[in-house]
């Protein structure tokens, strides 16, 4: 199979305005024959189905919460970006488009890139006239700040609860067509398999998380919006239910995976406290503004931030502001982490373990005063004072980088199509727009730059191609026979009755993950870590203990799913990392660094995405490659010095 | 430390639950409470016990899932999340009692775990503003002083956790539905429809069985996030002058609580 980006010709600016003119039309009055299924309620899944909803198709939108609202886009702190140029200072799309295309280290589409940078400015309209509370300067007008790897002010943000804000905005769009009847919303419920059927996708097979019943929903199309896959690492600043399944079980279906090994290390992160730790808690980037990065210039054992006073200003190296004049501490996460990571090897980490950084605002509340601090960051300071039992207004913070967000996912057309037809990816559940590195206040613009503004013109291109009357009914056999496997798949987890806790497997996986797979990936590393998943997933399906049963409420029954799923991608993205010899981004394979230990990426072997195509159960998987065309910027290795 | 708990244990709606203790001989100080629940139902697998069924997500206080009565007060004793609460707080030796919230509204669905779908149905009947996607005017065509929107944006902090009603002795909802309110009567995008959106979210919000406000002040001082019960007095004037100015009401026949 010929992958096919369907990126349109012609001039950068021009590519989204063409191809909207030349994408199928679905009639108004047509569009009630449509049905869509929606899987996920975050950002992407939410903007999808309210917009959906609105032109008139009918849309079922399914979420294994309790409400659309608990979707973990609610934590994104810090921002949204957009290329309003409210500053006056030099913003423009090209300069987002290209700040993204450089930030990515070079493996996004130039033309998917652009048009994001286009509709930023459209989302920032959408969730002001939705009643979204951004942050305002005394004139009224809306305010803004920086965020790492931009020399422009263009992040939008509500105090540090962005993500909250925006997604409260889709969640009261969702609910307005919930009431208008033009979506039907099932909560507490599961997505566990895709069906398809002459090779088009035709529904999916659920679980009813309370009762447990497996149910069938077809419709012309599906969407999936179901998140990234950080919790492969266990601990993530993830939440606890986020899980690859939904993709995963896609992916198996026929949709290739694109770039499974790019992942996203934050930077700012609270540190690991003990064993029992369950998930990490970031804080935001927006931190690193007015936090000064540093650990003293000889290592000093167990330092903790009560002890920092005592570090003279002589004695302490603040790395990324010797290392980056002209970003500081605002270089982009990868660089951040990395050289994080890099002085706690030399030693000269921080805390009981070692194993962090100092991130210092005493300046900043000399410079500016503790209550404009306060109103800037106030909620990050009290959730880290909450956590950590020390108080950031005194002491420095402890920080260190955790898994965060995953680049890679399912592999997407310009449309947002996967390989299999009427079956689409949006949000941080495909691959499309960050390359090798997100940006910050990134994600939060894709997501709803997929939902709100791309989404609802391409998938009538393909529903006025197949036409209403191609849908296949649930009583079709491919349905009752999904229906069986799902079914099959969850009494085989119970059916086990071995000794050890799903918990404990994937505990053990993450270690895994997070060791050979993580901030830095060699092939010894990685060839190592293969074997070990290999024997992990073997022992999993022969040990685990899964207690209760299938016609009830089962937590553990749940989370053994999403496990099972985890070890198999976790190979993947193994084999991804194997075959991309090359730094590049959150990537960083040691065999392929600058002497000042650098990424460096190879662009004539590895300009290309990795689409994996799915074979058989534990067999090698097919790569496929789709190059990567630069048409308006120039390959250069990244510099932020 | 050592810790005893006596945790609700129900299996389903239909049956009747009790409390059931537990020890608990290993737990850290930093420990969330979460966490501390994590390491019991270890525990609880591995003796071949069913583990104690709890809603827990975001794990940092912002998705609004956790949801325990601690000790006789929602998400316990610090005005926090259970997420956010850790073991520190509790002394050595210590008996923590756990239930779900209680409220006719939000019947029980396993433990500790309850439904709060009734929230989503209240925000469905008009909590949000009647814009499609696409042609909006710019963002900032219309300038809002930085006050109102400070002011909007408290409200708008709410997580729908429901710890509001659980502390109400009434199990009212006013907290949670005038927190919604407030944020949108606030902003000028919000104004066209501000009197449906009272009249109708009230209806919902009668129509659920949530009970009335008696002005305790409970659930002010138990939210997580710091909404204040002066959003229920805005509520209040809200309702009221929607009233004489009469729109039609589409649902229910409710009063303001």
């Amino acid at each position: 199979m010929k992958l096919d980006s369907k990126v349109p010709e012609g001039p950068i600016g021009e590519k989204w305005t063409r191809h909207k003119f030349n994408l199928k039309l679905v009639n108004p009055a047509n569009k009630r024959k449509y049905d869509i299924i929606i899987v996920g309620t975050g950002l992407a899944g939410a903007s999808a189905a309210a917009s959906l909803g609105e032109l008139g198709y009918n849309v079922k939108a399914f979420t294994y919460h309790d409400s659309p609202r608990r979707a973990h886009s609610i934590a994104a702190q810090g921002g949204i970006n957009a290329a309003k140029n409210y500053q006056n200072d030099g913003d423009s799309v090209y300069r987002l488009f290209y700040d993204t295309i450089k930030g990515g280290d070079y493996r996004a589409r130039e033309g998917n890139v652009h048009r994001l940078a286009e509709v930023s400015v459209n989302i920032i309209d959408q969730c002001v006239a939705q009643g979204v509370p951004f942050a305002r300067e005394y004139g009224g007008l809306l305010a803004n700040r920086s965020f790492g790897g931009a020399q422009v002010s263009r992040t939008f943000y509500a105090r540090g609860q962005t993500g909250q804000q925006l997604l409260l905005g889709a969640y009261g769009a969702l609910n307005r067509q919930i009431a208008n009847g033009k979506v039907k919303m099932y909560t507490r419920s599961e997505m566990l398999d895709v069906i398809v059927v002459d090779g088009k996708a035709r529904g999916i097979i659920t679980r009813d998380l309370v009762t447990g019943k497996v149910e069938a929903h077809s419709a012309h199309a599906v969407l999936l919006c179901t998140g990234g896959y950080s919790n492969v690492f266990y601990l993530s600043t993830s939440a606890k239910a986020c899980n690859a399944s939904a993709a995963w079980r896609a992916h198996k279906k026929g949709a290739f995976f694109g770039n499974p090994c790019f992942t996203q290390i934050h930077p700012t992160c609270i540190p690991v406290s003990g064993d029992h730790q369950s998930k990490l808690t970031l804080m935001s980037e927006s931190l690193r503004n007015d936090g000064r990065v540093w650990v003293p210039k000889t290592a000093v054992k167990g330092l903790k931030a009560k002890e920092a006073a005592n570090i003279k200003e002589e004695d302490r190296d603040y790395f990324l502001e010797r290392k980056y004049p002209s970003f500081g501490n605002l270089v982009p996460r990868d660089v951040a982490s990395r050289n994080a990571k890099t002085v706690c090897d030399e030693g000269r980490g921080v805390g009981p373990t070692g194993l962090a950084v100092f991130m210092d605002f005493s300046d900043a509340i000399k410079r500016d005063g503790r209550k404009m601090i306060e109103q800037k960051y106030g909620n990050l300071f009290d959730m880290y004072q909450q956590i950590t039992g020390d108080n950031p207004y005194e002491v420095p913070m402890m920080i260190f980088p955790a898994v965060h967000y995953t680049m890679g996912g399912l592999w997407v057309d310009y449309n947002l199509m996967t390989t299999v037809p009427g079956l689409y990816a949006l949000g941080e559940a495909n691959f499309s727009d960050h390359g090798a590195n997100r940006l910050g206040a990134s994600a939060l613009m894709q997501g709803l730059a997929d939902g709100y503004f791309v989404i609802p013109y391409t998938i009538g291109d393909y529903l006025a191609t197949i036409g209403w009357n191609d849908k296949i009914a649930t009583d079709h056999p491919a349905f009752t026979e999904g229906i069986e496997n799902v079914k099959a798949g969850v009494d085989r987890l119970l059916s086990i009755k071995g000794n050890k806790t799903v918990d404990e497997f994937h505990r053990q996986l993450g270690l895994i993950m997070w060791e050979y797979c993580g901030m830095s990936r060699s092939e010894t590393g990685l060839t190592k870590a293969k074997k070990m998943i290999q024997d992990l997933r073997s022992e999993f399906w022969t040990n685990v203990s899964v207690l209760g049963s299938a016609n009830e409420l089962n937590q553990e029954l749940e989370k053994a799913g999403r496990v099972a799923d985890f070890l198999e991608l976790g190979e993947l993205m193994i084999d991804d990392a194997l075959n991309r010899n090359e730094s590049c981004g959150g990537h960083f394979r040691e065999e392929s660094a600058t002497e000042e230990g650098e990424a460096k990426r190879n662009d004539d072997a590895f300009a290309y995405v990795a689409a994996w195509e799915y074979t058989r159960e534990s067999q090698p998987e097919n790569l496929h490659k789709e190059e990567l065309r630069f048409e308006n910027v120039k390959l250069t290795q990244r510099s932020y010095k | 430390m050592k810790i005893t708990l006596k945790i609700w244990r129900q299996t389903s709606p239909a049956t009747k639950g009790q409390f059931k203790t537990y020890t608990l001989g290993h737990v850290s100080p930093d420990m969330s409470f979460l966490e501390m629940l994590d390491v019991l139902n270890q525990d609880l697998i591995k003796k071949g016990e069913e583990p104690v069924t709890f809603d827990h997500d975001c794990r940092e206080g912002i998705c609004g899932v956790c949801s325990l009565y601690i000790n006789g007060r929602p998400h316990g004793p610090l005005q926090t999340t259970t997420c956010q609460l850790h073991m520190r707080t509790f002394s050595d030796g210590e008996t923590i009692t756990i239930e779900p919230w209680r409220a006719t509204a939000f019947p029980i669905i396993k433990d500790l775990m309850v439904d709060r779908s009734a929230f989503d149905r209240i925000q469905q009947a008009g909590g949000f503003i009647s814009v499609n996607t696409g042609g909006v005017p710019d963002a900032n065509e219309i300038p809002i002083s930085k006050k109102i929107a400070d002011e909007a944006m408290d409200a708008a902090q709410c997580i729908g956790c429901g710890a509001c009603v659980a502390a109400c002795k009434n199990a009212s909802a006013m907290l949670f539905v005038s927190a919604k309110v407030s944020q949108f009567a606030l902003l000028p995008q919000g104004k066209p429809e501000r009197k449906e959106r009272v009249e109708k979210m009230v209806a919902q919000m009668d129509a659920e069985g949530f009970g009335a406000c008696t002005n305790t002040r409970a659930c002010e001082a138990e939210c997580p996030k710091g909404i204040k019960i002066t959003n229920i007095a805005r509520m209040n004037r809200e309702y009221f002058s929607a009233m004489v100015s009469s729109y039609e009401v589409a649902a229910g026949d409710g009063g303001a609580g």
